[in-house]
Formats: structure tokens, C-alpha cells, sequence
């Protein structure tokens, strides 16, 4: 569990969540992610809806529902956090 | 008139996963049923089940279906995989709205809610997995199949208790008769034994506190609930030969559901007319069937009504009749295909695997039980019979089949 007032959300983070919450097969989240769509990755809307629930209750931001890739998501969890420090 | 042909057999039962796994353990009595280990159940009034032990879901599902599957679906799946591949079947290489997938189940995913509702009282709404909305879903078997293997031909789902499983295959048939599909994935799956599930089932009344299934038994005392799946795939004869198959299990002859009339009525019930319409529909006649599959419920009411529908269409004695589920437990929506899976192994191998557990048959019953050890006989066609809780009757005919 992140601790919101210090934390910001990385690609790694992200990866474990998704994992978590709608499987991965192996090698699929490696490499460099952040601008492939969640479709391509093979997320569907569900998947994504799982994955912003545990999100937000990890660091208490709502996810958009328009965000496509992985780097728009952490866009927005990080743009929402409070500063770091 | 279609030909309706089943080309491959999947099968996770308490006894054996695997086709060749469950027939080598119902000829030799291996029994699925003990304590069952998936909670602890010293407190319950009945402690014992056919449960699939050791079974890995991730050594049988993508990782990505995990999340979001029930045990019970978990066995539809693996079923499902297994029968395609028994039957030689490459979706990819057929089209893909000529392959249907029509199943049964009884009791939702039990599992996967129960967990996700503890969540819900203990911690809030926002814990619950958004895949609760369909992973408890009588449907979702179908659904998920259809998914995984890309088969957007028809698609249904039939909840009937234990009897849907052979209305599913019925609809299975029917649908490839329509020109509907040339090939369906059929059967059932059924799984609830977590704590809430298997309240769900002893509290019903008909579950047996020895543990011990004893179908016709003069002692009977009722049945040990199971879990599983039997997926088969049901194909026209005509397409299952263009597209080079060279092992058919056997026909599908004939299939029908009745419903019994409610407690009190005059009317008779209504097993005996789903024989009959099965019959009928098959167009053979009572001598010619070889092995009776019975429902054997393992209550005396019950199996005394069976034994009388049997008796009023073949006579005193006239057929044997068998129960391997005995060894199983009564798997709901699975039982039935299960005991079609039996059937037609039978029929293969000229076998009719015993009923184990049971050892004294009231003889006025007037059943020729097949007991103790495995009968040979020349097979040629055999019936199966299964009741759902609720009045539900289903019959299928299956018979060898020659090019």
C-alpha cells in the first residue's frame, strides 16, 4: 500500500496493479509500456474499471474514464497527488 | 434429417481429470468422495464431497482469466479446452459463427461471491471486484468459452438443477437440426463448495450426514453433493466428416425435458413421459436400449419413483440400470453430460461400470442394478436420465454410430 503523501505512482506500480487486478501474461507488461494503449496491452473497459478501483483505493485519486494509455494514467494519478516531500 | 455426433469428451471430475482418468476410476470404483478439504467443515451436519482435489487453475487457464473466474468456470474452461482438443478441433481454422456454445449450470459462481461479498460487509463497496457482475452468472460459462475460443455461433445457457445439463445438450442438438451451427461445445459445470455454498446444499434436505451415496439402496439416506464439469462436443455428422474427423464417439439420438406437476396433483409424474418423448424421438423402442443411466437421487421417495418409470417402459427388470455418480457425487448441471461421457465410453468399450456403495436393492424396485463389478455387454445404445430439484426431468438417448 503507497502512502499518498509521499508517494508517486510509477510504471512498476502500475504494472503490479494490473496484474493484480486483471492478470498478465508473461513478458506482456515488460519493456517500454507507457504509450501503448490499454486495448493493445489487452485491457478491456472492465479490466481498466478493476484497475481504478484499486488505484483509488491505494491513493485516493479517481481515474478519468477517457485515459487510453499507461502513461495518461500515471499522468493523472501523479498530476492529482499532492506534492511529494 | 441432421445427424448429431459427439467427436470429443472433457472431463475434471472428483474421480479423475481427465476422460481416461474418470473411466479407469469408474470401472474400477475409485471413488472422488472424502472430508472435504476446501474449508473446515467439522462443523456442519455433512462433511463429506466430491471435490476436485489438486486441481491448479493457473496450470490450466491463461493468467489473465484468473481474476475473474469462479472454481465452477475455472472447470468449464479446463472442460471445455480438453474436449476441443479431444475432438481435433482448431477454431481458428473453421467459422467461427457455425460453432456454438450452449451449457448448464445450477448454481452460479458461489466461490468468487462469497469472497467478493466478505468484502463487501467488511470492508465497502469499493473492494468488491468489478468482476462479481458476471462471475457469479449462470451464463458466464458460456460466455467465457465462447471468448476464449472465439465460438460466436449460438449461444445458451440452461439452469434446470441437475437436469440442465442434458436440456443443454438437447438445445445442442436442436440447434445443430436448425442449421443453426455446425458444431457446439455442451455440458455443464457446477461447483459451491465454499461455506455458504455447501449451506446452500445440505439445507435443501437431501443431503446425506453419513456422507455415504447410496443410490436404490434400501438404506438410502441421500446423495453426497460434487463438483466438476463434462464439456463435449456435439457436431453434424456430416460436418464433423468433412472436416476430417475420424473418431466419433456416438450419436445423440434423441433428448427431452418434461416438468413435473406440483405436490398434490393427480397427474403422474413426469419422468416416465420424458423417456418415452426421448424414445420417440430417437425412434427406438424400449427393447433396444442396452444400459439405463439413472438419475438416482438417493432418496427412497425418489429412487422408488425412478425405479417405477422404469419399470412402466421396460418392464421388471428389463434393462440394466447403473449409477456411477456414486462415486462422484451428484455434480448438478454436470451430472447428467458426465453420465453421457460414461455412457458413451460404454458403448466404446462394451462395459457398464457398477454402482458402487449399494448393496441391498428393494425388490420391489424391480431394477437390474449393475452392482460390485464392471458387466460386460454388447452396447449399442444407452439412456440417461437426470431430475433437477424444482420438478425438472431431462432424458437423452446416445447410440454407437456408423459412418
Amino acid at each position: 500500500m503507497s502512502d499518498p503523501t509521499t508517494t508517486t505512482m510509477t510504471l512498476d506500480d502500475l504494472r503490479r496493479i494490473l496484474s493484480e487486478s486483471a492478470g498478465s501474461e508473461g513478458g506482456q507488461l515488460d519493456g517500454d509500456i507507457l504509450d501503448t494503449a490499454f486495448t493493445e496491452l489487452g485491457y478491456d473497459s472492465l479490466a481498466l474499471l478493476e484497475t481504478s478501483a484499486v488505484i483509488q483505493r491505494e491513493y485516493g485519486v479517481e481515474i478519468p474514464d477517457k485515459v487510453a494509455t499507461p502513461r495518461e494514467l500515471l499522468d493523472s494519478v501523479n498530476g492529482s497527488l499532492p506534492a511529494a516531500g | 434429417m441432421t445427424t448429431t455426433v459427439f467427436t470429443g469428451l472433457g472431463v475434471v471430475a472428483p474421480n479423475g481429470a481427465g476422460t481416461e482418468e474418470f473411466w479407469s476410476a469408474t470401472l474400477e470404483g475409485r471413488s472422488g468422495i472424502a472430508d472435504i478439504t476446501a474449508f473446515d467443515a467439522s462443523g456442519y451436519p455433512a462433511r463429506q464431497a466430491g471435490e476436485v482435489r489438486g486441481f491448479d487453475p493457473a496450470a490450466h487457464l491463461p493468467n489473465r482469466l484468473l481474476p475473474q473466474t469462479d472454481r465452477s468456470t475455472r472447470f468449464a474452461l479446463t472442460a471445455a479446452e480438453l474436449a476441443l482438443a479431444d475432438g481435433g478441433v482448431d477454431p481458428g481454422a473453421l467459422v467461427d459463427y457455425d460453432m456454438g456454445v450452449i451449457t448448464a449450470n445450477a448454481f452460479g459462481g458461489f466461490e468468487f461471491t462469497h469472497r467478493e461479498f466478505a468484502k463487501l460487509w467488511s470492508k465497502g463497496p469499493q473492494f468488491v471486484s468489478v468482476y462479481e457482475s458476471f462471475a457469479w452468472f449462470y451464463a458466464v460459462n458460456t460466455g467465457q468459452i465462447s471468448i476464449r475460443h472465439q465460438l460466436r455461433g449460438p449461444g445458451k445457457a440452461l439452469v434446470a438443477e441437475q437436469a440442465g445439463g442434458l436440456d443443454a445438450l438437447g438445445h445442442a442438438r436442436r440447434a445443430l437440426r436448425r442449421g443453426e451451427a455446425k458444431l457446439v461445445v455442451t455440458g455443464g459445470a457446477d461447483s459451491a463448495l465454499d461455506p455458504w455454498g455447501w449451506a446452500a446444499q445440505w439445507s435443501g434436505g437431501r443431503v446425506a450426514a453419513s456422507g455415504e451415496y447410496r443410490p436404490f439402496d434400501r438404506t438410502a439416506s441421500g446423495h453426497v453433493p460434487g463438483e466438476g464439469a463434462a464439456i463435449l462436443v456435439l457436431e453434424d455428422a456430416d460436418a464433423a466428416r468433412g472436416r476430417g474427423v475420424s473418431r466419433v464417439y456416438g450419436e445423440l439420438a434423441g433428448q427431452a425435458s418434461t416438468f413435473d406437476p406440483p405436490p398434490g396433483s393427480p397427474r403422474p409424474p413426469a419422468l416416465r413421459r420424458a423417456v418415452e418423448l426421448a424414445l420417440a424421438e430417437a425412434g427406438t423402442a424400449p427393447a433396444e436400449v442396452d444400459v439405463v443411466f439413472a438419475d438416482s437421487a438417493g432418496l427412497p421417495a425418489l429412487d422408488r419413483g425412478e425405479a417405477e418409470a422404469l419399470r412402466e417402459v421396460f418392464g421388471a427388470h428389463g434393462v440394466p440400470v447403473t449409477a456411477p455418480k456414486a462415486l462422484t457425487g451428484r455434480l448438478h448441471s454436470a451430472g447428467g453430460p458426465l453420465d453421457v461421457v460414461a455412457a458413451l465410453l460404454s458403448l466404446r468399450d462394451g462395459v457398464i461400470p457398477p454402482t458402487a456403495n449399494t448393496d441391498d436393492v428393494p425388490e420391489e424396485y424391480g431394477i437390474d442394478l449393475v452392482r460390485k463389478a464392471p458387466r460386460e455387454a454388447r452396447l449399442s445404445t444407452a439412456l440417461v436420465l437426470a431430475r433437477g430439484t424444482g420438478g425438472f426431468n431431462s432424458a437423452a438417448v446416445v447410440r454407437t454410430y456408423d459412418h
